[in-house]
């Protein structure tokens, strides 16, 4: 018989991020009863790293922004293969979301007449972002985290979920195991809220922590729900590049917004030379426009360095491949140039981008006031996820609801930079309500003994002491190691059908490796055991973006195909949905967007 | 590339002990790094806890040659590698496995204390106006990232483990970007004098030598907070003046 | 939670896995203030060679009685018992001594080097019990504040003796003229330091501005916080540069009162 701890709750939500405290938060306002479960301690998980900004159309920089323009610029940014009605939503409530944030204590830096300031970002028209200088993340979790723990909420920290856990189609719990222990957990619930965020540890260079391995994408694709826009991978142009070991790293869009500019090795401010048609209007074709824009001129256009993140990474990408990057494969990125605009840069660079200066300071030393800083595209968030009704963020999967990253539909084919936080928000909340909603109307369901039994039992397969060790053992580490290089290569920035062909032949191969992992050591904290659980996931969601990327012919937003570089309008009339098939196997097909509401399309065009 | 020892701490609740590893430094690499390396290759059940790997989350805290940092921040060229480098858990919290402590404590103290209470809204919409100037002071504050440095430094925590009586400079940092808060109504004086144990923190500003975001968490938190007790509770003087005019 | 076993706790007083030296800073406070408060403790039971011409020595001042001509209230009061020794800097040095002995840096600075409480940062103590400032005797630190009331007065009555330092006597003619010496400068010094010293106090910044949430709405007392402020983030220096120069200024006026040293006249 197997042992485990069973707590019983009216929503379990797993993922203690924003999306996950703001769902447990607006679930425990009802008095229902909510757990929440994460994979590390409370208030560490990755909102922490975002930086620039929360993008609300507040309008208390530049009056003329509202959530039309809002909704314009984040449909424009995913390229129109946005779910328009999350759009829509997310324009709309994103301003009372961070209202509430402040009414719970939060501080964000302020205008001259003591409202919430906003600041540039791109692909947003107007200065939209609310932020805190560049540690927004840390404000917004550290607020919602402090006032959730005075709402009841029960939270099980450093608690990882292996799978969730069913009774007739519909999601009634979830069984996994506490890492300081290892002693097995189930949970169950009336509804479960995945908001487990990305998975950027899929790939090598990466601004995301051990945690983002995709397990609420997995949890829920194995449960049935369907995936869609699994290939459009954001890559966050801007990540440190040397020393090697800080790789990945990001640096806050903020820098540009502050008037930092891009060069490559010949000093030339390349983003002007590539500027797409569907900015032209609103993008500076000069230095002295842009420079303007940063300092808050509203009849000044953007520089070219606040395009959207796809097009900048793809241009870094280009600098580098023909041989115009830095000397350690990025480009150059300038703050330091600004004080020959304003006497007191040093300051105000210190002030404004505090954590950024602090972070080449100790991890690379260097000074961002005097030198340029050496960056290069990061793999940073993932457009797609788990397939959700707009309104409620319920997936196909009855009980079963997903918010923030890994929930897909609001960003497209690209976000926007702003928008994740403002998302978190937005659909956190709503998700706490429905899934609430959907708790109080449904009566708890059967846990299925056999289905503990079997996951415990492959769980604890791991484990050399098992004695069942094959001959060629694998070590979890080397498995994860080839599985990102291999991404990294194969299914990156830019793509080829034989490249990820060979990428999809690829992870067959580590599937098999992935089967013959063990691990030495008991169950206690045992983080090598952790890393073996975890690749099940990592290599769902791997081969969902493989297989969506191949289908895609197009180019599009954060998805480069080399072999289709053109955008294609047919293709963007259509998600592509990955489920599990009847067989197990992955599935791939195509389903119509749904056709944009006659009121909003008009928004679109009136603001083209 | 040089060959590096490193000492770490293996172990659990009832035993542990110090194993040597070695293993290679590369440019640029910092302490989390060369950990990372060592249970990839060597140590695979090695228990360490970390996330961002950019000193902004606070979770891989530990003692390397017995000083309180972060790991993530610590760069392997500026610690002496001609010998064994030792990396150990911090002390002010029980050992759960290897260079993982059981930090809940800080969790519990933080449930406590008591939550941000807005005045009522400034403006019709429901929103508050404040100045820029009002809120740099707390501003320093939130900077927190929640590393439990401070507290594991603090003599009162780790020598004395007065964890009952005293709630530890990542508390009294809190309860500053509280008290000090523009908006906040809420009267946390007398708690601070007796369940927060203010009076044991005698201003050795270890905590604040610390701390990898640079709060200046004893002259700028604690201090303060100690002069506002002082105001509520010692000063008669004080307690005159707010007879004839009330606390504002 | 009950913390009585953690795992790691150090014992024995001293023991670290610091590698650096940590010692080095607790035994230079312990040296440095140890030579100033035997110096000083000396130097006041002095009584004399405390005065030299327009100079008088900051660790006698104000001379409220005394036998110098800087004297407020004329020579030794008649009240004062036989049985104790006299001079006039026992009436005065509490109230400069109380200030420094109950100022936030000192306190924190002599626990670690005095007390050894602790020795360094992350360095295990001698002692197991421990009280802080929670209880009796060292809740009376609170009293800061008041001495940094009288601290404010002394550097008035010293910026006055810096005036009187201005005002030179000819031992001939008995006339008073303008002049600046060697020792006007040691004393003008002595206030700045101990200006720049007491006006960063912690709690004078908390009375001018610190009590208050919201201080924008009074630009004056923000001015002053962040002026308070701005001197307080230096208070360590301007406590160790303000207590070696009033030693300094003593022995100065001492020297040249025993006639060691002549002083220079600039003016």
């Amino acid at each position: 018989m197997l042992n485990y701890e069973t707590h019983e709750y009216d929503v379990l939500v797993i993922g203690a991020g924003g999306a996950g405290l703001r769902a447990a938060i607006e679930a425990a306002a009802t008095r229902l009863s909510v757990g929440l479960v994460c994979k590390s301690l409370l208030g560490k998980a990755h909102t922490v790293m975002a930086e620039g900004g929360i993008a609300a159309a507040l309008a208390n920089v530049d009056q003329r922004d509202d959530w039309k323009v809002h909704f314009t610029d984040t449909m424009r940014g995913g390229q129109y293969v946005n779910n328009w009605r999350m759009a829509e939503l997310h324009a709309k409530e994103a301003p009372a979301c961070v209202r509430e944030l402040e009414a719970w204590g939060a501080l964000f830096d302020r205008t001259q007449d003591g409202r919430i300031l906003q600041r540039n970002f791109g692909g947003h028209k107007y200065p939209r972002l609310a932020h805190v200088g560049d540690r927004t993340g840390l404000e917004m979790i550290r607020t919602l985290q402090d006032h959730g723990i005075h709402q009841g909420i029960e939270v099980h920290m450093e608690c990882t979920v292996v799978t969730l856990l069913q009774d007739d189609g519909r999601v009634v719990g979830a069984f996994g195991y506490d890492r300081e222990r290892g002693r097995f957990r189930v949970f169950r619930a009336k509804a479960v809220i995945l908001a487990t965020g990305g998975v950027g540890r899929a790939y090598k260079i990466t601004s995301n922590s051990w945690e983002y391995t995709g397990d609420g994408h997995s949890l829920a694709y194995h449960a049935g729900a369907d995936l869609m826009d699994m290939e459009f991978v954001q890559f966050h142009p801007t990540g440190m590049v040397w020393p090697p070991s800080v790789r990945g790293i990001l640096v806050t869009e903020g820098v540009r917004g502050e008037g930092g500019v891009l060069r490559n090795r010949e000093g030339r401010r390349f983003m002007f030379d590539d500027i797409p048609e569907l900015y032209r209007n609103q993008t500076s074709d000069n230095e002295e426009e842009g420079w303007r824009y940063t300092q808050g001129d509203p009849d000044a256009r953007r520089p070219p360095e606040l395009l959207t993140r796809d097009h900048v990474a793809r241009c870094i990408v280009r600098e580098i491949k023909e041989g115009r990057g830095s000397p350690h494969d990025g480009v150059f990125l300038d703050i330091a140039w600004i004080k020959e605009r304003l006497p007191t840069a040093e300051d105000h660079i210190r002030r404004k981008l505090p954590s950024m200066y602090h972070q080449f300071k100790q991890l690379a030393g260097i000074d961002i006031t005097k030198e340029a800083m050496e960056v290069g595209p990061t793999t940073h968030y993932v457009m797609g996820g788990i397939r959700v009704d707009a309104d409620t963020q319920m997936s196909n999967v009855p009980g079963l609801f997903a918010a923030g990253e890994c929930a897909a539909g609001l960003h497209g084919a690209n976000r926007l930079g702003g928008n994740s936080l403002s998302d978190l928000l937005v659909f956190g909340k709503r998700a706490g309500r429905y899934a609430a909603e959907f708790a109080a109307e449904h009566g708890a369901g059967t846990i299925d003994e056999a289905q503990i039994e079997s996951t415990a039992t492959w769980a604890l397969r791991y484990f050399e002491s098992n004695g069942s060790a094959p001959t060629e053992a694998e070590n979890p580490y080397r498995v994860q190691a080839d599985l990102q290089d291999m991404m990294q290569d194969l299914v990156g920035i830019v793509r080829t059908e034989s490249d990820l062909r060979k990428g999809v032949e690829a992870l067959r191969d580590l599937a098999g490796r992935a089967q013959r992992v063990t691990v030495p050591g008991n169950r206690e904290y045992n983080a090598g055991w952790h890393t073996a659980l975890d690749l099940r996931h990592l290599l769902t969601v791997s081969e969902a973006i493989a297989l969506a990327a191949l289908e895609r012919k197009e180019s599009r937003g954060a998805h480069f195909r080399e072999d289709y570089p053109d955008k294609d309008e047919n293709e963007a009339r259509e998600n592509i949905i990955v489920r599990k098939g009847p067989d197990g196997e992955m599935q791939v097909t195509r389903e119509a967007l749904p056709a944009t509401r006659s009121d909003l399309q008009t928004v679109i065009e009136e603001m083209q | 590339m040089v060959m590096a020892t490193f000492k770490l701490w293996r172990g659990d609740r009832d035993a542990g002990r110090f194993e040597d590893y070695q293993t290679d430094i590369t440019e640029g690499m910092v302490v989390l790094d060369a950990v990372h390396q060592i249970q990839a290759e060597q140590a695979q059940d090695l228990a360490v806890r970390w996330n961002c790997k950019a000193g902004k989350c606070g979770s891989c805290s530990a003692e390397v040659n017995g000083s309180p940092k972060l790991m993530c921040m610590t760069r392997c060229s500026d610690i002496p590698l001609d010998k064994p480098v030792s990396i150990e858990p911090m002390k002010a919290f029980p050992l759960i496995k290897d260079l993982v402590t059981d930090v809940s404590w800080n969790f519990q103290v933080k449930k406590r204390i008591k939550p941000f209470k807005p005045r009522q809204p400034d403006a019709d919409d429901g929103t508050w106006r404040m100045a820029q100037a009002d809120i740099d002071r707390v501003q320093e504050f939130r900077k927190c990232i929640e590393c439990f440095l401070c507290q594991d430094v603090c003599h009162v925590l780790r020598e004395h483990q007065m964890h009952d009586a005293f709630i530890g400079p990542r508390f009294f940092v809190y309860g500053a970007s509280l008290e000090m808060h523009p908006l906040d109504i809420e009267n946390r004086l007398g708690d601070l004098k007796d369940s927060d144990g203010i009076g044991y923190c005698n201003i050795t500003k270890c905590c604040t030598k610390v701390c990898p975001e640079d709060i200046t968490i004893t002259d700028n938190a604690i201090i303060p907070l100690k002069e506002r007790v002082v105001d509520e509770f010692y000063d008669p003087l004080q307690k005159l003046f707010r007879i004839f005019r009330p606390r504002g | 939670m009950a913390q009585a076993e953690l795992t790691l706790k150090q014992h024995g007083f001293g023991q670290t896995r610091r590698r650096d030296l940590w010692w080095l800073q607790p035994l230079a406070v312990f040296a440095g203030l140890s030579t100033f408060v035997i110096y000083t403790t000396w130097a006041a039971f002095q009584g004399e060679y405390y005065a030299f011409g327009p100079y008088l020595s900051p660790l006698y001042s104000p001379e409220l009685f005394g036998e110098s001509s800087h004297s407020w209230f004329g020579a030794k009061p008649s009240w004062w018992p036989a049985v104790l020794p006299w001079s006039p800097a026992f009436l005065i040095l509490w109230a400069p001594g109380g200030f420094r002995l109950t100022c936030y840096y000192y306190r924190g600075a002599y626990y670690k080097a005095f007390w050894a409480d602790p020795p360094s940062c992350a360095v295990a103590e001698p002692r197991h019990r421990y009280l802080g400032e929670n209880s009796f005797p060292l809740i009376l630190q609170n009293i800061h504040r008041y001495f940094l009331y009288l601290a404010l007065l002394f550097v008035v009555v010293l910026a006055y003796d810096v005036w009187n330092a201005l005002w030179f006597t000819d031992a001939a003619t008995g006339a008073t003229s303008f002049g600046i010496g060697i020792g006007t400068l040691v004393l003008a010094a002595n206030v700045v330091f101990l200006g720049g010293y007491t006006l960063g106090c912690h709690s004078l910044r908390h009375l001018v501005g610190g009590i208050r949430d919201r201080l924008s709405a009074s630009p004056a007392r923000l001015k002053a916080y962040n002026c308070v402020g701005c001197l307080n983030r230096r208070h360590m220096l301007w406590a160790w540069m303000s207590l070696c120069w009033v030693g300094f200024s003593d022995v100065y006026v001492r020297l040249c009162a025993m006639g060691i040293w002549t002083d220079l006249r600039i003016l």
